[in-house]
């Protein structure tokens, strides 16, 4: 089984300049950052929830704390996938309650992981507000649930063939964003 | 793209067994995952909300043949902090023979379609005969004197978790290691992850050619004071009367005497030795108030790593689909979470 790589639609300055106008959208959104609470969901959401607090500093001066969120007890095709995914530290360092948290990731597809994270968020505490930013949102017509990003990196119209690959630095050996399709439609 | 695809491999869960009988069998890689897992699982009881979605839907039967208060509680808390309904069984074996009473039992079980039996039998093998005949999930919760494979993981976190590692430290085991499921199974355990372990107890209770039966590079040592010194890890059991047919040392008293552990132990083992004890303990006889009150005690905290360790087989063994043993299908993270 192999991947084809269809097209590059991003490379690492195009995510750097996303992630700066994430940043500045959120702070603008948000009246400042003094309440802010940024929730990475794993993997890919976590170095861009660091990188964007990292933005938000330079714009505020002061740095919004960075959570993170695992998904994995709280998914919802656990009973039907096979062997049993494995399970990573959930950080929320503080309190969450009363909060303008922003959840992170890097592709927004079905919503499943979203709805999942929001069960999560809601066990730790009541949020003031809960948003949601995306580096790659692939359209709303792949949604299962009713939920959408408050904020994109960039908007990715794709079949259900294809898959959105990112690639950060601190996973991979390269920073860039590919569309890759997959042979068979069998596949998970 | 390779590095794609290996990344996908290695997220794949290390531990993909149907039933968790014994840590005989157990790969060390498989040993770490339960532990790596459980220790994630120790964030959720310190939570407010101590409960996670994980086994929603799914029923965990406690089957217990054998008295157990900690060890049921442990199992059933781990299962509730899960989502998972639990029922409890307990079944006396004073007038039924194994055979007859397991066979009943498990057909009994099967009608109500569990997820997980977790059981407890004075019978070695008890647990293995119910996995030949059960559809569901086996977990053993101690096997007469055969073993008791959550007590041997919970005792490794609480060690790693002091510690940091296991590889390379000097365990002691004192007491009756000849009728004590709770030693064999820390003996495969430390000595698969690389400890060096050293037993001593009356020599009618820890006999030389033990040794050889259970495990290369463990040592039977006449003492208490010969496998203490030097001891990072002083693990203590407790006299179990109920396994004990004849005598195997005149009196109590005189147990405590010659096998009790004491403080003037402690200051043969290495200075920042810990002390550990499966539980329930006997004041005054196999180990002193003093210690088991004491600074180096870890005894409440194996109680609290219990849960977790429990979360997590409970987890590997009862979540996800049941087809454990096709490995065909990737598991984890990347490729199968639909975002």
């Amino acid at each position: 089984m192999d991947f084809v790589e269809k097209a590059r639609i991003m490379d690492g300055p195009r995510i750097n300049r996303a992630l700066a106008r994430l940043a500045s959208e959120i702070v603008e959104e948000n009246h400042g950052a003094d309440d802010l609470y940024l929730v990475g969901i794993r993997r890919r959401g976590v170095p861009l929830a660091e990188r964007m607090a990292d933005k938000i500093a330079d714009l505020e001066g002061d740095r919004p704390r960075v959570g993170v969120l695992d998904i994995t007890l709280y998914r919802d095709d656990l009973s039907t996938v096979g062997a049993k995914p494995i399970v990573n530290r959930t950080e929320l360092p503080g309190d969450i309650e009363g909060r303008s948290i922003v959840l992170i990731d890097d592709v927004l597809y079905t919503g499943r992981t979203i709805r999942a994270a929001l069960d999560q968020l809601i066990d730790f505490g009541r949020p003031r507000r809960v948003q949601l930013a995306v580096l790659i949102d692939r359209g709303k017509e792949h949604r299962e649930l009713p939920i959408q990003a408050d904020y994109i990196g960039k908007l990715v119209p794709t079949k259900k063939s294809e898959i959105i690959k990112v690639m950060l630095n601190e996973f991979d050996e390269e920073e860039g964003v590919v569309i890759v399709e997959r042979p068979s439609t069998e596949a998970v | 793209m390779a590095a794609f695809f290996w990344l996908v491999f290695k997220m794949q869960s290390p531990f993909n067994r149907k039933h968790l009988l014994g840590i005989r069998e157990l790969e060390p890689a498989e040993i770490n995952h339960l532990l790596d897992t459980a220790e994630t699982f120790r964030d959720v009881s310190r939570r407010e909300i101590k409960k996670v979605p994980a086994l929603r839907g799914r029923t965990v039967i406690n089957l217990f043949f054998e008295s157990s208060t900690r060890t049921r509680t442990s199992f059933e808390i781990a299962a509730k902090r899960l989502s998972a309904d639990t029922i409890n069984i307990s079944v006396s074996t004073s007038s039924v023979t194994k055979g007859e009473t397991l066979l009943d039992t498990a057909r009994n079980l099967e009608a109500m379609a569990p997820d997980c039996i977790v059981i407890r039998h004075s019978m070695a093998g008890a647990p293995q005969h119910l996995a030949r005949m059960c559809d569901a999930p086996i977990v053993n919760a101690g096997d007469g004197s055969h073993e008791h494979p959550t007590q041997a993981l919970l005792d490794a976190l609480t060690i790693r978790e002091q510690k940091g590692h296991i590889e390379g430290l000097n365990v002691a085991i004192i007491g009756d290691i000849l009728h004590s499921r709770v030693a064999r199974s820390n003996i495969y355990l430390l000595t698969k992850l690389g400890a060096t372990v050293r037993v001593a107890g009356p020599g009618t209770l820890a006999p030389t050619e033990f040794a050889e039966l259970v495990s290369h590079g463990l040592r039977v040592e006449k003492t208490i004071e010969a496998a203490v010194d030097g001891a990072d890890v002083v693990m203590v059991l407790r006299i179990q009367r109920e396994r004990q047919d004849s005598a195997f040392f005149p009196s109590m008293r005189e147990y405590a005497v010659h096998y009790g552990l004491h403080k003037e132990h402690l200051d043969l083992a290495a200075p920042e030795a810990i002390v550990m004890h499966p539980g329930p303990i006997n004041r005054g006889i196999e180990i002193s108030s003093e210690i088991a009150d004491g600074g180096r005690s870890l005894i409440l905290e194996q109680v609290t790593n219990g849960v977790a360790v429990r979360m997590a087989v409970l987890y590997l063994l009862a979540g996800g689909g049941h087809d454990s043993e096709s490995e065909s299908a990737p598991t984890s993270g990347e490729r199968t979470r639909e975002r």
